[in-house]
């Protein structure tokens, strides 16, 4: 396995025919780093490059953390039907991979007349999208299953589906894949330009040029530009702000299901959620703005959630804080995914995928498979994937600090770092030597939620840092 | 897993777990042994590398050392030789101390889970003491919007990130907090050769805020926000008058407001009590468990080291009659409730029979400055005590109240309550 992994320097040579790729994907988010790994199955030179220092780092690390049924899309969209099989898709190779997820279901709690009245129509939606375990149940139903609901709930849809996923082992896992596969993993690489040349498409980035005969739009945010540079005019993306508050880990016990509101005019509003690291989740906020890179919170926003919060799951309020944090929709005003081929360009935008795209992934990576066949590429036969096993940062699954056997063999499981997340320094020193090793703290964080706590690092941080300093090359 | 027993159990080895350690080793507890998470045992005093540890200030000397900016170059030793001090007394005493051992949730009433090196290990104690500290709250609990960027700080991450690590933390920087521990902060930006811009605080001015000759002080100014992107570029600030302005810097630390560091004791059932967010305890340090005894900054965050300390020797006192059968039986006291701006006190719990708490004083604290206000103590609209205080009571700092009113409360009567008028 050569793995082939750059953040700095000069792209591999573009002057001869050899060092040319046959698909470049821009853009390492969730679906970048799916499409990646699926054209990682095939002999192709791919590359996948993003601007930033790691997978991951846009849209993808600041969602809502939800495997969805798609039991609410827009029946009949491209949409509904990739996030139905992407869902299915997903929760298999979470289950290979062991990427954590928790069937936790849904309820969708009607909290007056009107709401309760458009639950049987929800209910119908979903069976119109090919979802028909839903069911409708009573206030007393409800208030059994969530005691700590706040007064006034009617009843509920119940979709029991509905899961919760990590965020950021799923593009972690896809780019592992895809890397170890044989795919050149280029970060720190900006496109600047697209131009052509002799059939080929010749891209200016911020680390030089990059020669590529088919080209992936997978850049989340900024996929109208690169489509622009292409020379379209067909959408716009308008971010879409999502700000978000995560409660600590013993708020867990208050919430047992994702609790989502009745979509009305406005949205689809805020949802209580678990998360697979046995926090809860409060929101999002849904603010269209001009500015792509608007991921701050806002004292407004922060107050909206507080007041919701308090309506949803009151007790939730009196619990700590322990991150907030804001991620950004790639809306393009239109209610479905913007995924078009363009045969005579060699080129498929991906655009407009919006916060389904975490459960959609996998269903678009493989249709993205499928358009660039339309557009002429000659794949040949889907080879095996090498096997791979992601590091658990899910509460419901074995972490390495409770294992004794993990411990006997190497007692670096046993000594906790993180102490609010109980992460050891075993895991992190496996992340720090991992295929795609983290570039930042942060980036630490995400592979091992090591001072991601309720502590925010009084304790640890500055073990964490020392660990990363010293990793670093 | 393996299973083993003790007679004490202490959870945590800053000042308040060793002296507890030192005291019970030394009485004759029997096997007592200390688990210290951390590497190095020592607590928070490790990384608080001014003088002020183990002298004794009393209240008006504490008052005039905050004021003046000089109680940590006062009496008493560094923060490091303190807790090498406080581990070489518990040692000597002959208690157990095992560090880098973690203690991860309980397997039964004093039964706990560790996890270390050495393995997962369950042992069972007859008393258990949790000594577990405090916190500061860090920038999302305190819900300062804004971006993410990288060089946020509390006040015990700097000092562990100077001290401990030598690191590297940036060229200007702004330090929040009205509590002397803001002063701990600047003196560690100092060592670290940063610039210190300002320090800010919320409070209104008064002449007992921690003050430095060079650093200025904003009162009257709320952090609305951060800004940056990989990195902070400054702290939006809004003042008492409405004026916003944004202070450059690429540090900010945010300092003070602790919180008992309770997880454990909370994964374990304990009663909290809502103003401290600490183990609801009476004057013996006793919890709402059997057994569970508490000491400490968990109690009531934050009080000085050679205070948690004291708590330490105290608490053994109540685990030695624990083990000898001899105590009171508990959880029939009453609780002490305040109304605010008081915000608690502790101990919040009244009982056993005659027990008064440490220096035979209730701490307090309140929300907003009050002016020499009187103390009132009732139940059941019957008044218990009254006293007036001669100095403002300031938050972030120690309201003392005296404990002789405690015969007279009524034992099967309702909740104490406490008000400043």
């Amino acid at each position: 396995m050569t793995v082939t992994l750059t953040t700095a320097g000069p792209l591999p040579s573009v002057q001869d025919a050899e060092n040319t790729y046959d698909v470049t994907v821009v853009g390492a988010g969730v679906v970048g780093a799916a499409i990646a790994r699926e054209l990682a199955r095939h002999r192709l030179r791919t590359a996948l490059i993003d601007a930033a220092d790691d997978i991951g780092n846009g849209t993808s690390k600041a969602n809502t953390a939800i495997l969805h049924t798609g039991f609410d899309a827009v029946p009949g969209s491209l949409e509904a039907r990739l996030v139905r099989e992407g869902q299915e898709l997903l929760a298999a190779y979470a289950g290979e991979t062991g990427i954590p997820v928790e069937r936790v279901g849904a309820l969708l709690v009607a909290w007056d007349e009107e709401q309760l009245a458009a639950l049987p129509g929800l209910r119908a939606k979903a069976g119109r999208n090919g979802y028909h375990a839903s069911r409708i149940i009573g206030a007393d139903e409800l208030r059994r299953r969530e005691p700590h609901l706040g007064p006034g709930a009617l009843g509920a849809l119940e979709v029991p589906d509905e899961s919760v996923i990590c965020p950021w082992t799923t593009p972690l896992a896809f780019a592992t894949q895809a890397v170890r596969a044989g795919v050149h993993l280029h970060l720190n690489c900006r496109v600047r330009d697209v131009g052509s040349d002799a059939g080929d498409h010749l891209l200016t980035t911020t680390r030089g040029p990059l020669r590529t005969r088919y080209l992936v739009n997978a850049a989340g945010l900024y996929a109208d530009e690169i489509d622009r540079l292409l020379g379209h005019d067909v959408f716009t993306v308008t971010p879409r702000r999502g700000q978000l508050v995560v409660f600590d880990k013993l708020a867990r016990g208050l919430v047992s299901h994702i609790l989502l509101p009745v979509p009305g005019p406005a949205g689809k509003g805020v949802l209580v959620a678990p998360t697979v690291f046995g926090n809860v989740l409060l929101g999002p906020t849904a603010e269209d703005l001009d500015d792509r890179t608007a991921t701050g919170s806002t004292a407004g926003g922060l107050r909206l959630l507080r007041e919701k919060g308090r309506r949803i799951v009151p007790a939730l309020l009196d619990e700590e804080v322990t991150a907030v944090y804001a991620g950004l929709r790639a809306a393009t005003g239109q209610e479905d995914y913007r995924i078009q081929e363009y045969p005579a360009r060699r080129y498929v935008a991906v655009g407009g995928i919006r916060s389904t795209g975490l459960t959609a992934s996998m269903a678009i990576a493989r249709h993205v498979r499928g358009l660039l066949a339309d557009t002429g590429l000659d794949a040949g036969e889907p080879g095996p994937l090498p096997p791979l096993t992601m590091p658990n940062l899910g509460e419901a699954f074995p972490r390495p600090y409770r294992s004794a056997e993990l411990i006997a063999g190497d007692p670096a499981y046993g000594t906790l770092v993180c102490h609010c997340e109980q992460v050891t320094l075993g895991e992190i020193r496996d992340a720090l030597r991992a295929t795609i090793p983290p570039h930042s703290l942060d980036g630490l964080r995400r592979r091992t939620r090591a001072r991601g706590g309720r502590c925010q690092g009084f304790y640890c941080g500055a073990a964490v840092r020392a660990l990363f300093e010293e990793a670093r090359p | 897993m393996s299973a083993r027993e003790v007679d004490v159990l202490i959870v945590g080895a800053g000042p308040a777990g060793l002296a507890a350690g030192a005291e019970l080793a030394g009485a004759g507890a029997g096997r007592v042994e200390i688990l210290e998470r951390e590497q190095e045992a020592g607590g928070v005093p490790r990384h608080c590398h001014h003088g002020g540890f183990g002298g004794r200030l009393d209240r008006t000397v504490y008052a005039w050392a905050a004021a003046t900016g000089s109680a940590y170059a006062g009496s008493g030793t560094s923060g490091p030789a303190y807790a090498r001090r406080s581990v070489a007394a518990a040692l000597d005493a002959g208690a157990a101390l095992r560090t880098g051992v973690s203690v991860t949730g309980w397997a039964g009433p004093r039964t706990v889970e560790t996890t270390g090196p050495g393995g997962l290990e369950r042992i069972t104690a007859r008393a258990v003491v949790l000594a577990t500290g405090a916190r500061e709250r860090p920038r999302s609990a305190r819900l300062i919007p804004g971006t993410r960027p990288a060089g946020v700080w509390t006040t015990g991450e700097l000092q562990q990130a100077v001290h401990l690590y030598g690191q590297r933390i940036g060229t200007t920087a702004v330090v929040v907090g009205g509590e002397p521990v803001a002063h701990a902060a600047v003196a560690t930006l100092r060592a670290a050769g940063v610039h210190v811009v300002a320090v800010v605080t919320d409070r209104t001015p008064l002449p007992v805020l921690p003050r430095s000759r060079h650093v200025p002080l904003l009162t009257g100014a709320t952090v609305t926000g951060l800004t940056g992107r990989a990195r902070l570029t400054g702290v939006e600030l809004r003042h008492d008058d409405g004026r916003t302005t944004t202070l450059r810097c690429d540090t900010v630390v945010l300092t003070g407001d602790f919180v008992p560091d309770h997880e454990l004791a909370r994964r374990g059932g304990l009663r909290l009590d809502p103003g401290t967010r600490g183990p609801a305890y009476d004057a013996a340090f006793r919890t709402s468990r059997p057994g569970v005894l508490a000491a400490g900054n968990l109690l009531h965050a934050v009080e000085r080291a050679g205070f948690a300390a004291q708590e330490g020797r105290a608490v053994a006192v109540s685990v030695l009659h624990h083990l000898a059968g001899t105590e009171d039986p508990s959880g029939e006291g009453r609780r002490l409730v305040v109304d605010a701006p008081l915000r608690w006190i502790a101990p919040n719990v009244t009982g056993p029979h005659g027990a008064r708490p440490t220096g035979d004083r209730f701490v307090l604290r309140t929300a907003r400055r009050l002016l020499r206000p009187t103390l009132v103590v009732s139940q059941n609209g019957r008044e218990l005590h009254r006293e007036r205080l001669l100095l403002p009571a300031v938050p972030g700092r120690p309201i003392a109240l005296r404990a002789d009113w405690l015969d007279r409360v009524d034992p099967d009567g309702a909740s104490v309550r406490i008000s400043a008028r």
